[in-house]
């Protein structure tokens, strides 16, 4: 599979009151043609800066401070800003946590899935009357293709006269209505009700099949990316900690911080017992001492530990950010 | 919109105009002054024609009695004579209104034409100067009073650049025929362009002036709707959509943001009715708002009486349409 995104060392750091936050904090990562990477972390881990950063999403008081972003061959830190936001949209697109907020309450759902098309789509006829004719059949497909039932006479409707999960798939449909390589989920399912949650994810399984694209799936969920996704990257305090394909980080985890995510999943064979947290809180940004920043909540840290900790080699395609990392059970 | 919806609006207008009638009569029969003696002036009259003309104005009743003569009359639609003109009170003001109708209109055009784009270049350029200036600008055009500031456009226009002229609504040379009272649209029917152009002079100032104050609080009600709107994740995925900015800005920010904008500017179109009266009389200008207050100094009773129950119809009315205008502009509420 060829490359499709290739992050090296990115940084994004926010200048806020309290000091600097570096939100981002040297994170490396690939995504490969048709690949789906799982992003998993607790709220504040980054994950969601990471790839506001992709996009060239980050807002004031937030900047990029170093990194490289080759996207399709491309550095997308050295685009203008039209030629950013001629990429976005077109060939990496983005949908948010929760359609309520994201999707625009003053505006037709036909009308914001038909200006993307207008936005990029070149293949559309020159001539009004037929380049009319030629959005409104794409957005009734669009629409058809996420499973919203008689799409044509809801064009006109707004967000808010659709439930929960159709106002998920319309944004799943304008995100893929250019038919982007990329795709970023971010907690495509959070603000779902559980069974929702299952067709949304099992839509855009089927969607990336057919359309072939990569698909960057943000999460707190392992269960979902045990289910979705081939590779995993668990993010924690703004550094990536562990990545590797998903069946054996989930099986034989190389960092004690994925180690306790997956201990603290309740299991059906766990019943009645208590489930293990990981005890302790994420460490304040601001101002980190350079040292592993797990340690403070880690069961296996020890006084070696209190130096800066670099990605390890931790198998073929695998690598951990962890000292003790051979020790792992 | 329903039918039952304009129904209620209609009958909730009743209690509103009956506590307006009463609070203006009560004030006028407090104010010092009697309306006789100041139609009178120093003309010298026997007491016996004074008595027979207080009989005339109905005025030698007791005053609850002539509070419920009033309301009879005005539920009728009948509001007496003008003591001064000798007219039909509602003839009086049918013919005043359009210029102060004109005046209020054009006032209402500068203040959101100006009001709007500086409240949005405000806001997307937060912190610079022209925001700090539109704030400043802003504190001083809610602060300035009318009578002050009409003065100084006059002194500066008028008097030293001699631009613009100092009063009036146009000149005594031109004559157009009134078919709707609109002095613009009037000179435009006689197809007389130099007319207009002339009505339009004379309209500016105290146009401006009018709309100063609305102009000052719709650009801070527009610019901190647009702050708010612009931190909304619709706005991102706007943005990540790949949109062309000006979309972004203008179709999706900016619809969001006129729903306040659009409620407060109908609301604040009630204020420019008391603003009238001073605008009107600093500049000369031949509506409704000079009129009552050359009515009170009279003591013209009836005239001041219809004259505010048509200011309460008039908020109600302008608080109705901003209601409506809401439902437009925001697709989630339905009225």
């Amino acid at each position: 599979m060829t490359l499709l995104l290739e992050v090296t060392n990115l940084c994004t750091e926010f200048n806020t009151r309290a000091g600097l936050v570096r939100a981002v904090d040297g994170v490396s990562l690939r995504v490969s043609r048709g690949e789906c990477l799982g992003v998993v972390g607790e709220s504040g881990s980054g994950k969601s800066v990471t790839f506001a950063s992709v996009m060239g999403l980050v807002r004031s008081p937030g900047r990029i401070t170093h990194g490289m972003i080759f996207f399709d061959g491309r550095e997308l830190r050295d685009m203008s800003p039209d030629e950013m936001r001629a990429t976005r949209g077109r060939d990496i697109a983005m949908t948010m946590q929760d359609a309520l907020t994201a999707l625009n309450p003053a505006l037709t759902v036909g009308e914001q899935l038909s200006e993307v098309l207008i936005a990029h789509d070149e293949t559309l006829p020159a001539g009004r009357a037929a380049r009319r004719v030629a959005i409104r059949d794409k957005c009734v497909e669009m629409l058809g293709l996420v499973g919203i039932p008689s799409p044509q006479s809801r064009l006109a409707q707004y967000p808010h006269e659709f439930s929960g999960g159709m106002r998920q798939r319309i944004m799943i449909a304008i995100a893929l209505a250019c038919r982007p390589k990329l795709l970023i989920a971010d907690e495509p399912t959070t603000a779902l009700d559980v069974t929702i949650q299952a067709q949304v994810l099992e839509l855009i399984s089927d969607i990336r099949a057919r359309l072939g694209m990569a698909v960057v799936l943000i999460t707190h969920d392992l269960g979902v990316v045990a289910e979705h996704c081939d590779r995993v990257m668990v993010m924690y305090a703004g550094q990536v900690v562990e990545e590797g394909p998903t069946e054996q980080v989930i099986t034989q985890p190389r960092h004690p911080y994925t180690r306790g995510l997956l201990a603290s999943i309740p299991r059906p064979a766990m019943r009645g017992q208590p489930l293990t947290p990981i005890n302790g809180q994420v460490p304040d940004l601001v101002g980190l001492p350079p040292q592993c920043r797990f340690q403070s909540r880690c069961p296996m840290a020890r006084p070696e530990c209190l130096v800066e900790v670099p990605m390890f080699d931790a198998g073929p395609d695998r690598r951990a950010r962890c000292l003790r990392l051979e020790d792992m059970p | 919109m329903s039918f039952g919806k304009l129904l209620e609006r209609i009958i909730q207008l009743i209690p509103v105009l009956l506590g307006v009638s009463l609070i203006v009569f009560v004030m006028l029969a407090l104010t010092p002054g009697d309306p006789v003696q100041i139609m009178v002036g120093e003309q010298s009259i026997t007491p016996e024609q004074e008595a027979e003309l207080r009989r005339d104005l109905g005025l030698d009743k007791p005053m609850v009695e002539r509070f419920f003569i009033f309301l009879g009359n005005a539920a009728q639609f009948d509001f007496g004579q003008s003591y001064y003109h000798g007219r039909p009170v509602s003839a009086v003001i049918a013919e005043r209104l359009p210029a102060t109708i004109e005046l209020s209109l054009v006032a209402l055009i500068v203040a959101l034409v100006t009001a709007i784009p500086l409240g949005v270049l405000a806001a997307i350029r937060k912190n610079s100067v022209l925001d700090r200036l539109a704030t400043v600008g802003s504190l001083l055009g809610v602060s300035l009073p009318g009578f002050w500031f009409g003065i100084l456009l006059i002194m500066l226009f008028s008097v030293h650049l001699q631009i613009l002229p100092v009063s009036g609504r146009i000149g005594y040379a031109s004559e157009v025929p009134t078919v709707s009272g609109f002095l613009l649209i009037d000179t435009l029917l006689a197809g007389d362009v130099r007319a207009f152009g002339e009505a339009l002079r004379y309209l500016i100032l105290p146009a401006i002036t009018l709309g100063l104050p609305m102009t000052a609080i719709l650009m801070r009600v527009t610019r901190t709707s647009m702050l708010e709107v612009m931190r909304q994740d619709y706005i991102t995925f706007a943005e990540a959509k790949g949109l062309p900015r000006r979309r972004v800005l203008f179709r999706h920010a900016l619809k969001n943001a006129l729903i306040p904008t659009v409620s407060v500017a109908a609301i604040e179109m009630g204020s420019l009715l008391g603003g009238n009266m001073i605008v009107e009389t600093v500049f000369g200008w031949p509506g409704l708002g000079r009129l009552v207050v050359e009515s009170i100094f009279l003591r013209n009773y009836p005239l001041v009486q219809a004259a505010v129950l048509l200011y309460a119809v008039t908020y109600v009315l302008l608080n109705f349409i901003a209601d409506i205008l809401y439902t437009v502009l925001n697709p989630r509420v339905k009225l």
